[in-house]
């Protein structure tokens, strides 16, 4: 086992890309990620990498494009009004093909919102945002041990599949602090970029070319059927989800980041009361882990969706149930948690109802 | 038999899709010939920019990124902080660099990335049909400014190099033409010491080159370069604007 430390989530982010073997890092201050630039302009200049702030959150994803072009493992990070504006070079990321990870600690919105955190990013990370048919790995950890362990891995499964990929946590995740254990050595998926990357041709070869530019109907089309199978290959095999207490679960709760934490404990309080209540947890929010819902929807009296959003998973959730079983909906935004007292409460009346 | 004139080894066979009488064709070539006589074109990286060239990719020989539309300083920038030992170099139009793009220029250029930018300036947006530019003169005639350019209603033309070259960042900052033989071989040189500063590690270097849109000013090509002549050289002076003593 390796060494344990007290951390901040934002600084484990940083730890953890750096860990991953990433030595470029493009970014623009915005509450609540900052300390993932803090953290990353000191390391950098110590290990001889890159740190740039850039002038926008348009220019830093950007640079990550280039870098990414370039063949080397690079990141941006960001928080929703910052994301925002990241969508047209992540739609371009996408088209190209390029290896990236983005991370979005997400605040509450529309428009400048507030710091506090929220869930309310979900449509613009797992439904696309930018334009174009394309989809990215939204990866979303609940604790800062997970958050560590999945930035490592959207650096593999971006590599893997040459496409951004993205680790979403709300605000809490990126400030509050909890131990970390971290790995003495990382497991590092090694892809070889030097059969498309832009480095150099050395005149050894023919030149290369990074670009998401199509201009003939049929050649675009092949182009992004090529991406769907490949996001279907990523569906395949990278779908992620935690089921906890779902077999014989009357109600099952979903939720995803910080709330799933909260629940677990509303399980424990239902129990004491006689109500079976379970959990699946997303890992993955793209691809969605649609089998778990498709497991229970039969078994289960209800499904509960609890979100730090006014409901913006709970469209996925219906999908995935697809008219098989009731799904409720519980949230509350503006920077606002549900509590546990309030999700046990519409646990408490979903039993009584049915 | 000797030979005596051949298309640099930079550029690909693929034919240019260039409008008649348009310059792109004769910058391309020196920006080719720059690479080949400097011998770097295995080692340098290329953004084409959004606009006319955005396939530039297709015809320079080197590795090739495609940009967002003004972003290719950025791009740049996370190119060249990746590879060390290489070379960089943007090519983009007045609309890419100087409209959209214009914190991206500034930017890049004031932090002194060593790039080195081929800034195409026709006083017009080409690709999309002929609007109005950042660059396009007062009076100009365009497809958005119909009664020609009014500062009143439009403001006024930008000139980029002098902009630039007050940030201290840039290193090397020159404005040339391609409108007769004599303006080319200056337009050469003027791009070869631009990457030369590069590689010198000096810091950011642009070349800004006045050029025609016959399309779209409606105009001959020689009509158009009459009309550079007599127009665009007034409001964008010729000659070095930063790094004129550099040794490179």
């Amino acid at each position: 086992m390796g060494e344990r430390l007290l951390m901040k989530g934002n600084e484990v982010i940083a730890e953890a890309a750096l860990r991953a073997g990433c030595r470029h890092y493009f970014g623009y201050p915005i509450t609540p990620q900052t300390e993932v630039a803090h953290y990353m302009a000191k390391k950098m200049e110590q290990l001889g990498g890159t740190f740039v702030q850039a002038e926008s959150e348009v220019a830093a994803i950007n640079m990550v494009y280039g870098a990414a072009s370039a063949g080397v493992r690079a990141m941006t990070s960001s928080s929703s009004p910052g994301i925002s504006l990241k969508q047209e070079g992540i739609s371009y990321s996408a088209g190209s093909e390029l290896p990236m990870v983005i991370i979005d600690i997400v605040r509450c919105g529309p428009g400048l919102g507030g710091i506090l955190p929220a869930q309310c990013d979900y449509f613009q990370m797992v439904k696309g945002g930018g334009h174009g048919d394309y989809h990215l790995p939204v990866l979303a950890p609940c604790s800062v041990q997970e958050m560590y362990e999945l930035v490592v891995e959207a650096f593999n499964i971006a590599d893997k599949y040459r496409n951004p990929v993205v680790v979403m946590g709300d605000g809490y995740l990126g400030q509050m602090m909890e131990a970390v254990t971290f790995r003495d050595e990382e497991p590092i998926y090694k892809a070889d970029k030097s059969t498309w990357a832009a480095y150099g041709s050395e005149l050894k070869r023919p030149h290369h070319t990074i670009t998401s530019i199509y201009i003939e109907a049929d050649v675009l089309e092949a182009h992004v059927q090529k991406l769907q199978r490949k996001y279907a290959e990523i569906t395949a095999n990278e779908t992620r989800v935690e089921e906890f207490n779902c077999e014989g679960a009357d109600i099952i709760i979903t939720a995803y980041g910080t709330i799933s934490r909260i629940v677990k404990n509303v399980i424990k309080d239902a129990a004491k009361e006689g109500i079976k209540v379970g959990l699946i947890r997303p890992i993955t929010l793209w691809p969605f882990p649609s089998a778990s819902f498709a497991k229970y929807a039969d078994k289960c009296k209800r499904f509960l969706c609890v979100e730090m959003s006014t409901g913006q998973m709970l469209e996925d959730v219906k999908l995935a149930v697809n008219g098989r079983n009731e799904v409720e909906f519980y949230g509350r935004t503006g920077g606002n948690v549900p509590s546990q007292s309030e999700i046990l409460e519409q646990v408490r009346r979903i039993a009584a109802e049915n | 038999m000797a030979i005596v004139f051949q298309k640099p080894h930079a550029l690909t066979d693929k034919p240019f899709h260039y409008c008649p009488g348009c310059t792109h064709g004769i910058i391309h070539r020196l920006v080719a010939e720059v690479l080949d006589e400097l011998g770097i074109e295995g080692t340098t990286v290329g953004v084409a920019s959004v606009g006319c060239t955005y396939n530039s990719y297709d015809y320079f020989n080197c590795d090739m990124v495609q940009a967002a539309h003004g972003r290719a300083p950025a791009v740049a920038t996370g190119l060249r902080r990746s590879l060390p030992d290489r070379q960089v170099f943007t090519y983009q139009g007045d609309g890419d660099l100087a409209a959209i793009g214009t914190a991206e220029i500034v930017h890049a250029a004031t932090r002194g990335e060593k790039i080195t930018t081929i800034f195409v300036n026709n006083a017009i947006y080409g690709m999309t049909s002929g609007q109005m530019a950042p660059t396009t003169l007062i009076g100009q005639v365009t497809t958005t400014t119909p009664f020609g350019r009014k500062p009143e209603l439009h403001g006024y033309p930008i000139r980029v190099c002098e902009m630039l070259s007050t940030l201290e960042g840039a290193a090397y900052v020159e404005r040339v033409a391609v409108n007769n033989v004599v303006n080319v071989r200056k337009a050469k040189a003027a791009i070869k010491k631009a990457f030369k500063v590069q590689m010198a590690g000096l810091g950011f270097s642009i070349v800004e080159v006045l050029s025609i849109c016959p399309t779209n000013w409606g105009m001959s090509p020689q009509k158009s370069l009459e009309w550079l002549e007599q127009n665009m050289m007034e409001h964008y002076p010729l000659g070095n604007y930063k790094g004129k003593d550099l040794e490179v």
